[in-house]
């Protein structure tokens, strides 16, 4: 396990450092930037914690989309090299004292829920029943049957959403 | 294992990293020589490269000699970090394709159970890379450039996805080496003669792919990111030498990797009639040359293309893609859907 350990803590170093880049660098699109480090760690997280599948939907998804958006909404409006000034606004201690709750709830719900639960003992299992366990199968049939009902209702809420920015951006 | 060696874990990892390391300059040489120094040439009524070696066959040695001269240049007010990084993210993409396209039955960097998901997820990166370099270059050609490069990628993504989708369904698995098997021990109507190459059923998610695919590496007749007549070379027109090459390797080998791709989804992969499709010695060695062939085929399709249409419009481009493309694909993974369940 130390081999996972010590990757453990090179990737949530790289991750909080680049967090606190995002947040303290003086150029938009280099924020972005650092954000896609953040990302990256995480999916590499994910991967540590041999959960593959969501490790490719966090690249798929938030580094090849989300932030490829972003970085096209700001080139395209502001596309200024070097430092700039005015980034911020005055909800410091708001966004701090938000941060500081967000972190005590999900901390609170991770100890009180797994506290004591040990992670499942991987060695001996051999490749193919680890796949027909806990494999990207296994996920979908898990989407599919057990968790069908949020499944659908968030993709109620996403239609909803992409309903909404589509008549908001096209009010003419 | 074939061979009788065990060998640690990390030997493995070496191994498998400097084989892709080697597979992704060879491939884009292979496409490179062939496709754009002598059949475009011979296409178009010319002959090409002729003075280096025979018939112009070591020009590329010529050429990569000459990119490695050249001194590294940067604009004065580029963002120098990110101009850097910018090749290098593009390039990272490429090298991560090749990490499951299997060959043989052993012959596969790592069959990972996500297989194809895996391969879609990375090549996404290079658009990060692509809008890097336009916008740390300081140049309003190569920010358009740039721009215009996420506007289509973004775009022919989702027909990209959505066309694996079919194949998806259909083998019942993301793995590519489950792919191939499923290709390999299917039947039409009955008779398993030759397997069944899924581009019998899955025409035109085969199409779709290859459409995509040439959008998604901004090749003719989908270039406007690098528009030479418009845009000089839109996001590479500050580029020089060793980082100009980069592009290069990432755009072709990304070629190599996506007609390896499209071979092994539709036309059977490294699997011909008469090969064992568990193991064995002969599949591992003939695979390779198998996968090879096809993946030729497929990019000559690719390249076919590119020298045959002129350049699209920016809105032409992107019409295609979400009135046409996506439609379609919808269509096909319902149709693809309802004879999974009904067959």
């Amino acid at each position: 396990m130390v081999a996972q350990n010590l990757a453990f803590a090179v990737l949530a170093l790289v991750a909080v450092v680049a967090a606190l880049r995002v947040v303290t660098t003086r150029n938009v699109v280099h924020a972005a930037l650092y954000l896609v480090a953040v990302l990256g760690s995480v999916g590499a997280l994910y991967v540590l914690l041999a959960a593959e599948f969501l490790a490719a939907v966090q690249v798929l998804i938030y580094i090849g989309a989300i932030v490829v958006l972003f970085l096209f909404g700001i080139m395209l409006t502001r596309p200024t090299l070097g430092r700039e000034s005015g980034l911020d606004n005055d909800q410091r201690w708001l966004a701090g004292i938000t941060g500081l709750l967000l972190f005590g709830v999900l901390s609170y719900v991770l100890v009180e829920a797994f506290g004591g639960d040990d992670l499942p003992r991987l060695e001996g299992l051999d490749r193919e029943a680890l796949t027909a366990e806990r494999g990207t199968g296994a996920v979908g049939d898990a989407i599919f049957s057990t968790y069908l009902v949020p499944f659908e209702i968030v993709s109620v809420l996403l239609l909803a959403a992409l309903v909404g920015a589509v008549a908001m951006a096209r009010r003419d | 294992m074939i061979l009788a060696v065990e060998l640690a874990y990390w030997q493995l990892l070496l191994i498998k990293v400097l084989a892709v390391m080697v597979i992704v300059p060879t491939a884009t040489a292979v496409i490179v020589q062939t496709f754009l120094f002598k059949m475009m040439a011979h296409m178009q009524s010319r002959l090409g490269p002729m003075e280096a070696g025979p018939h112009g066959a070591l020009q590329l040695l010529a050429d990569g000699g000459k990119f490695l001269q050249k001194e590294l240049l940067a604009p004065d007010r580029a963002d120098r970090r990110v101009f850097f990084l910018a090749p290098a993210v593009v390039l990272l993409s490429t090298f991560l394709l090749f990490v499951v396209i299997p060959a043989g039955p052993n012959v596969v960097a790592e069959d990972l159970d996500i297989g194809i998901f895996f391969a879609l997820a990375v090549s996404s990166i290079s658009v990060l890379g692509i809008l890097m370099a336009g916008w740390a270059s300081a140049n309003k050609y190569a920010l358009m450039g740039g721009l215009r490069a996420a506007g289509q990628l973004i775009a022919y993504e989702l027909p990209l996805v959505l066309a694996v989708v079919g194949v998806v369904i259909q083998a019942g698995e993301l793995s590519l080496q489950g792919i191939v098997r499923a290709q390999a021990e299917g039947a039409i109507f009955g008779v398993g003669l030759i397997g069944q190459p899924f581009i019998f059923t899955q025409f035109i998610g085969f199409a779709l792919f290859l459409v995509a695919t040439q959008a998604e590496l901004t090749q003719p007749p989908f270039d406007m990111p690098i528009a030479e007549s418009e845009l000089v070379a839109g996001y590479q027109v500050e580029y020089s030498g060793l980082q100009f090459l980069f592009f290069y390797l990432g755009e072709f080998g990304a070629a190599f990797a996506f007609s390896a791709l499209a071979a092994t989804m539709f036309l059977g992969g490294w699997y011909v009639p008469g090969l064992d499709v568990d193991g064995g010695l002969i599949s591992n060695l003939v695979g390779p040359a198998v996968l090879f062939v096809k993946t030729m085929l497929v990019a000559f399709l690719i390249f076919w293309i590119r020298f045959t249409y002129p350049r699209l419009r920016e809105d032409q481009l992107q019409t295609f893609a979400w009135k046409f493309l996506i439609p379609l694909a919808l269509v096909n993974i319902l149709a693809t859907g309802v004879f999974k369940v009904v067959f």
